[in-house]
């Protein structure tokens, strides 16, 4: 039986990856817009934002369940994160704000044309400037920069070079073509005919600016982030990992090729999964590397029990609250 | 400026900003669910198009409200690293049930937004309680956080750590549901007297419009019950105040010498320095009565209390009168209108009824906010009330001032667009009822 602090670790990353296979596809989305061309470029912009309306709300909330498990299972590792990291964090909030709200204006502009427009451009922009600045977090937590002294808590490192440095910007990067890859797979699924094609070939193009951004941010969390890069690549289970997430990310551009859209929805899915997982493993058992490990961060054990007491209720009532949504919006 | 002071001044902003949308995303709900039974059970159409009306209101503010909270989540990391490195274990419970609540708030508004043709008509209510529901309790669950900086309890305090942590009592500290009661049913009031001032603002344009005049009509309804209710809240809150935080009680009311019995001052103009209340009216023995429930009891003034832990008096003490006053207000108009329904006179044929109702629609919103000066810097200078001062919890991040324009800048853009697109709502509404 797994410690509470894994398990409440454990339940992190997952959130963490429904966060990005669904509000992350959310911005893919809006990304797509930026790209809608060619004689369906309207009709592209309008599947894509009824793809998104019913829905990007309740995956946002995910966002908002990884900060809260953080700061209250692993206090400490979410300060040391918020000081090191409070550019990059409110560079990522900025973009959540604006696309959040251009996203509710242009839906309800109401015949206002100033609004509408200006609305929409902030939107496509925001949707791209959020998950690059989600990945720069992301990668700077990874890259093993942030020192803290573990006893008083205190951010030994500065507030710039964490962030502003290669590794995390290629995450940024590759979380960027992650979430525009997932959305144009989606859209495959909820198209049908020309549509369908287009969003097919802006789905393959995407998964293969994945798989180019990928191979030099491993091949630089080997030379910036050892910490993490290491045991990415070297340890026991480093090769039959990259394998599996290869071949299924080579999966699922076949099945986009051969026009099996289901088959490539899952397999995406699959492959943005395995990539989370790949971090946590070479990450663990730190929270924040080399300084915050796991069960030194934790909070107290009741405290923990708490959390996993009300996560268990909170899934009892949230599953059948999305199986609903989607059953509503998503059938067929 | 320094740090501190931007970084208090960037919190106090994404609070003021987040809690006029948070407000609506609790309470306009139950006006959106009221006027589509009112369509199921009736089957006229004027409620329907109210439903769907307010709901488009909904829409617009709740996204503002989500994304604001957002903010809100992190900036506690970003500007109070220490308090949340010490605290976030003790309050993170209710952020978690929260979250959860928002989870179910968020797939409710989904569904009953963009489900009018794929649900039901009862289906589709039912979503629509579910935001109502979903909304009250994430403001609930938000709120014991708050509480629990009012009155940490929960853990011991061994050389300045918490041990023996207890999230589930922190949670339950003794100013949660007094807080919270206060808080929604000023959320009530506010949307309540809100709606109402944009619907008389309406009739006055269009005078003998249906359904603006039943929107009126309920909107009245739902404010006054809440105008009746909030001073009763804010009594048993008050008490709890006296006694857990006598200093913030001691602000609030100016009250510098101590009293007993005490008098309780209306208006005035505290001078820190001097220690004095100018210019006040004072009740005799009626603040002894509304502290501690008897006409004599003594009430500790704040010469009591070293200097050091005084909040900023004049602050705390006129927002605390502007809360009440507006209340009041609210309270005044409810009795005027409750009379004229007594008397049997068609609310909306008053013209001076419905210019005083759009005066008074932004009323319930300025006492929130008010409300929430008195909560929070009256707690000053504590973060967590007699244990982490906000100056010990405050990042060591540089240059807080460059946030603080930047986000001032954010919200001000973002309340401009809402508000020009709330007008355009409103207005293309009133033409609607002319058709």
């Amino acid at each position: 039986m797994p410690e509470p602090a894994q398990l409440v670790g454990g339940v992190l990353l997952l959130a963490m990856i429904i966060y990005v296979v669904s509000g992350g596809a959310d911005f893919g989305g809006g990304v797509w817009e930026l790209f809608a061309r060619g004689p369906r470029a309207g009709e592209q912009v309008r599947v894509l934002r009824h793809a998104i309306a019913p829905i990007w709300e309740a995956h946002h909330v995910w966002l908002i369940l990884v900060v809260v498990l953080l700061f209250t299972c692993f206090p400490p590792a979410f300060a040391a994160i918020m000081v090191a990291l409070h550019v990059p964090v409110t560079l990522m909030l900025v973009g959540i704000v604006l696309r959040g709200a251009t996203f509710a204006f242009q839906s309800y502009a109401a015949g206002d044309r100033v609004i509408e427009r200006q609305s929409v451009r902030l939107f496509r922009v925001a949707s791209a400037i959020t998950p690059l600045m989600l990945g720069v977090v992301a990668g700077a937590v990874a890259g093993g920069k942030i020192r803290v002294d573990a006893e008083t808590g205190a951010v030994l490192s500065d507030f710039v070079s964490p962030w502003l440095a290669p590794f995390p910007f290629l995450v940024g990067l590759m979380t960027l073509c992650l979430c525009t890859f997932l959305a144009a797979v989606y859209m495959t699924v909820e198209t049908e005919g020309a549509l369908r094609e287009d969003f097919r070939r802006r789905a393959l193009a995407a998964g293969i600016a994945v798989g180019a951004v990928a191979l030099p941010a491993a091949l630089g969390a080997l030379a910036w982030a050892p910490l993490i890069g290491v045991p990415l690549l070297r340890s026991a289970w480093a090769l039959p990992f990259h394998v599996g997430t290869g071949g299924i990310a080579v999966g699922a551009l076949v099945a986009l090729l051969w026009r099996r859209f289901r088959l490539a929805r899952m397999l995406a899915v699959a492959q943005t999964a395995l990539i989370l997982i790949g971090w946590g493993m070479a990450q663990y058992p730190n929270v924040l590397a080399p300084d915050l490990g796991i069960e030194q961060c934790a909070a107290p054990r009741i405290v923990l029990m708490a959390t996993l007491t009300v996560l268990g209720i909170g899934t009892l009532l949230l599953v059948p609250a999305f199986v609903w949504l989607y059953r509503v919006f998503k059938a067929g | 400026m320094s740090n501190l002071l931007a970084a208090r001044s960037l919190m106090a902003m994404s609070l003021a900003f987040h809690i006029l949308f948070a407000v609506v995303g609790m309470a306009m709900p139950l006006l959106m669910v009221l006027a589509e039974w009112r369509w199921l059970r009736t089957r006229d159409p004027a409620w329907l198009e109210l439903a769907k009306r307010w709901s488009k209101g909904v829409a617009i503010l709740f996204a503002v409200g989500a994304v604001s909270g957002t903010v809100l989540s992190f900036q506690l990391g970003l500007l109070w690293p220490e308090f949340m490195r010490r605290a976030g274990a003790l309050i993170g419970l209710p952020f978690a049930m929260e979250g959860f609540a928002f989870f179910l708030e968020a797939i409710c508004l989904g569904l009953y937004l963009y489900g009018w043709k794929k649900l039901p008509g009862r289906v589709h209510l039912l979503s629509g309680v579910g935001v109502l529901l979903a909304g009250v309790m994430s403001g609930v669950f938000v709120i014991a956080a708050n509480a629990w900086m009012n009155q940490p309890t929960g853990f011991r305090l061994v050389d300045g750590k918490f041990v023996d942590i207890d999230p589930v009592a922190a949670m339950g500290n003794a100013m949660w549901l007094p807080q919270a009661a206060h808080m929604l049913l000023a959320a009530f009031l506010a949307v309540g007297f809100g709606t109402a001032g944009v619907h008389a603002l309406l009739l006055l344009r269009r005078p003998g419009s249906e359904m603006h005049r039943r929107a009126l009509v309920l909107a009245l309804w739902v404010g006054g019950i809440a105008a009746v209710l909030v001073p009763v809240s804010g009594d048993l809150l008050a008490k709890r105040v006296a006694v857990l935080q006598p200093v913030k009680f001691a602000a609030l009311e100016g009250l510098f010498a101590s009293e007993a019995p005490a008098s309780l001052s209306l208006g005035g103009w505290p001078d820190q320095d001097a220690g004095v209340t100018h210019g006040a009216l004072k009740i005799p023995y009626l603040l002894s009565f509304l502290a501690h429930g008897d006409f004599a009891t003594k009430v500790q003034g704040l010469n009591e209390f070293p200097r050091d832990v005084w909040p900023p008096v004049l602050v705390t003490h006129v927002a605390f009168q502007v809360m009440v006053g507006l209340g009041m207000l609210l309270l005044l108009v409810t009795a005027t209108g409750a009379w004229l329904g007594v008397r049997r006179r068609p609310l909306d044929q008053q013209r001076w009824f419905l210019r005083l109702l759009v005066a008074c629609a932004p009323a319930g919103f300025l006492a929130i906010e008010a409300g929430w000066v008195v909560t929070e810097v009256g707690r000053q200078p504590w973060i967590i009330q007699g244990i982490l001062r906000t100056s010990e919890a405050v990042t060591p991040t540089p240059h807080l001032t460059v946030p603080l324009l930047g986000f001032t800048g954010l919200y001000l853009f973002l309340f401009a667009v809402v508000f020009r697109l709330l007008r355009r709502h409103v207005f293309l509404s009133a033409e609607g009822s002319h058709a």
